[in-house]
């Protein structure tokens, strides 16, 4: 509106903020995938063999399978030989033990990303799990969170000092096999989080993993696992980023929740993974697998999430509602700027009786960029007294940006209900003038409309995590109405 | 009579090809109060979202002086800023931001243009809880969104609360008296009145006479056809609600 056309080109132009790259040595495999290179990342982690055999497994049933092509996304097809699946910063000495030892450079690279690793973490109260490509580096609050019983680790130190759970919950809610991508990630993944809160313990505080791709043509495939044992509760964030290069780079996680009777599983995610140039050169590609089952009676998961990088997102976090009276949750918001494109949204499958679910899914355009919400709401018979609630809303920022909504409904239980709402709004020129007149800047318009138009999303998010979010989304669409 | 605050002179402007304005000349003294009347489509309107900044119309001749600086040259906020508020004819709905939040933060941006200090959220509230009683406006307006869910007579009373707040020195209010009741006209008009200063202008944009029985004019402008066409005095209304528009069109012709 009343910016002159050059303010605006620079605020959209505004940089990356987390693209910078740390010069560290590294141990990594070559590039390429085939049965001696899953045998190899396993050899690495000294793997015990019900783990090697899985892996085998998946990666057998992957070479049957072909790369997903319903999305509404499109892009260069992958070379999966042309990615090096292991990347680990090489230390002196062998895995650090303790913050002082993780190396210094690394440290440094958090600190840049304004991950609270050391005292700030204390501050905040957050326990942090830092996933470098593919290990994980340092885990704080491990003995604050040891005496309240909840076990919060790398991956493969759980699959060391805990194999047991693994074995028993890995893959039971995302199977190897599930999808193209799920079965990839069981076959190579190198490393998570996994955490374990144990009957009637709520855990003490927010637990956190912080993600990051550093090496040149790596993927990062790392798992995460979480368990809330009978009325346990815990809340979880997950934070993105990477470095900017030319090339895209390949992301594949997967995202298992089990909740057992009365336990309640909080997940948040701000994901800002490197979204592209402005011309759409580079950019993480996001193909990730999240689902979470409410397994016992009465038992919570709510999803939260805020999208605002990659170059192409494709994201289904779900609720599986087994248990009788069980909730699913799935407040998400979606910003694609520039030539970003986006398909996430969310699945619920009724499957106990009087199960609950709500979405609440939030889209925002600008730029070039197409987003689309693809949900599925899935009542089965035995879900008697079932319910949902939908409500999906999209706002465009200019004219050359697109939105989509496809959700998909199966309801076979006649007492069901299922409601869905849907709205499409331009950024409105009306609400924008609104506030200029009352003497408002446009930057603060813009960001006032938007972060009402996500409130809803927002409050859901853990306090200090709202505030990132809400910063981020200002960045992400800074100079977007023009 | 006050200086001069509003002038507008040979004003002309189109949208999507059409002409819209034709050379409108109107000014405003300090201290005033106009009236702008004349059939549906005539312009009114149009002149008052130009006024405000709208930039949907090309302008395409004329000029306008607001304090005697070249008021087109600025763009929307710092008119709000330099003391022009626009009452919208139909405010919009801005869903999520709080009525509360948006108007403060519209009173510190003037303060901060006018190198004031900023108030903050103690004395803002106490202030606002002053206005709010004024308009009869229940506290629950404190939490909702932006005209959000607000019926018609809502949205005219938070416009009007919003122009107490921010103290404008030239308020235009579009057809702010349609759709109220007679209860909630007398509500906005004595806002309105309240505002009445030597120092402030006021130009009602209406339909109705009614009005101006509470909100006396010390001007009234027949608009037609993209200008004005006659003004005069508030018997110029009177005549106007028993005779039509019609009249003047035909004496215009002939």
């Amino acid at each position: 509106m009343s910016s002159k056309p050059q303010d605006v080109e620079a605020l959209i132009g505004r940089k990356y903020q987390h693209g910078f790259v740390t010069d560290i040595e590294s141990d990594s495999l070559p590039p390429g995938l085939d049965e001696e290179v899953v045998r190899a990342i396993s050899r690495k982690k000294q793997e015990p063999a019900f783990l090697l055999d899985w892996r085998l497994k998946a990666f057998r049933h992957w070479l049957t399978m072909r790369e997903p092509q319903w999305a509404h996304v499109h892009y260069q097809r992958i070379d999966y030989q042309d990615i090096s699946y292991y990347s680990a910063p090489r230390t002196p000495a062998n895995a650090p033990k303790s913050l002082e030892e993780v190396d210094p450079k690394l440290l440094a690279t958090y600190a840049k990303l304004g991950i609270p690793l050391h005292e700030r973490a204390r501050l905040a109260g957050v326990a942090v799990d830092a996933v470098f490509d593919s290990v994980s580096v340092a885990t704080t609050f491990k003995d604050k969170l040891a005496k309240a019983g909840v076990i919060f680790c790398s991956f493969s130190d759980a699959v060391h000092h805990h194999p047991e759970l693994v074995e028993r919950y890995l893959g039971s809610v995302v199977p190897a096999a599930d999808n193209f991508f799920a079965a990839l990630n069981s076959a190579v993944f190198s490393d998570g989080s996994f955490v374990y809160v144990p009957a009637g313990v709520r855990c003490p505080m927010e637990l956190s993993t912080y993600f990051r791709i550093n090496a040149a043509k790596t993927g990062q495939f790392e798992r995460t696992l979480i368990i809330a044992a009978e009325g346990a509760s815990v809340s979880y964030l997950e934070g993105c980023t990477a470095p900017m290069r030319d090339e895209n780079q390949l992301h594949a996680a997967v995202v298992e929740l089990v909740a057992l009777d009365d336990a309640r599983i909080k997940y948040s995610t701000v994901q800002n993974w490197y979204p592209g140039d402005e011309n759409g050169i580079g950019g993480i590609f996001n193909f990730v697998t999240k689902r979470g089952e409410c397994r016992g009676r009465n038992s919570k998961i709510s999803w939260t999430q805020v999208e605002t990088g990659s170059a192409i997102t494709w994201k289904y976090p779900s609720c599986v509602l087994r248990g009788d009276n069980s909730v699913g949750e799935f407040y998400s918001v979606a910003v694609t700027n520039n030539y970003q494109q986006a398909d996430t949204g969310t699945k619920m499958i009724h499957i106990g009786r009087n199960t609950r679910s709500t979405i609440v899914s939030k889209g925002i355009s600008a730029g070039h960029a197409e987003n689309t919400y693809r949900g599925q709401v899935k009542i089965l018979p035995s879900a008697e007294g079932a319910r949902n609630f939908t409500q999906c809303d999209s706002l465009l920022m200019g004219a050359k940006c697109a939105a989509h909504t496809f959700p998909y409904m199966e309801v076979k239980n006649p007492t069901a209900v299922v409601e869905h709402e849907a709205s499409t709004s331009k950024i409105g020129e009306d609400q924008l003038f609104y506030c200029l007149q009352r003497g408002i800047s446009q930057e603060d318009a813009v960001n006032m409309i938007v972060s009402g138009f996500c409130k809803v999303v927002f409050k859901e998010l853990p306090m200090e995590f709202a505030v990132e979010a809400q910063n981020l989304l200002s960045v992400s669409l800074e100079g977007a109405v023009g | 009579m006050g200086a001069v605050l509003l002038k507008i002179s040979n004003l002309t402007a189109r949208v999507a090809g059409k002409n819209i304005l034709n050379g409108v000349d109107l000014e405003v003294n300090a201290g005033e109060i106009h009236a702008l009347m004349g059939p549906n489509g005539s312009g009114k309107s149009t002149l008052a979202q130009i006024l405000a900044g709208r930039e949907d119309y090309e302008i395409t001749g004329g000029s306008v002086l607001f304090e005697g600086r070249d008021l087109l040259a600025l763009p929307p906020e710092e008119r709000a800023r330099a003391g022009l508020f626009l009452g919208f004819q139909y405010p919009v709905e801005i869903p999520g931001v709080n009525n509360v939040y948006l108007l403060k933060a519209a009173l510190n941006a003037k303060r901060k243009a006018a190198g004031e200090p900023e108030v903050d959220a103690y004395e803002f509230l106490a202030l606002i809880k002053q206005k709010m009683k004024f308009m009869q406006m229940s506290e629950s307006f404190l939490t909702r969104g932006v005209n959000e869910g607000f019926s018609g007579g809502e949205k005219k009373r938070n416009e009007v609360l919003q122009m107490l707040v921010l103290e404008p020195k030239l308020a235009i209010l579009d057809e702010t008296d349609s759709g109220l009741d007679i209860d909630a006209l007398k509500v906005v008009s004595n806002g309105v009145n309240s505002l009445r200063d030597p120092h402030r202008s006021v130009v009602l944009v209406t339909h109705y006479q009614r009005l101006l029985d509470y909100i006396v004019p010390d001007r009234v402008h027949v608009f037609s056809g993209g200008r004005i066409l006659k003004s005069g005095d508030k018997s110029l209304a009177l005549e106007l609600e028993k005779r039509g528009y019609d009249w003047l069109q035909e004496s215009r012709v002939a």
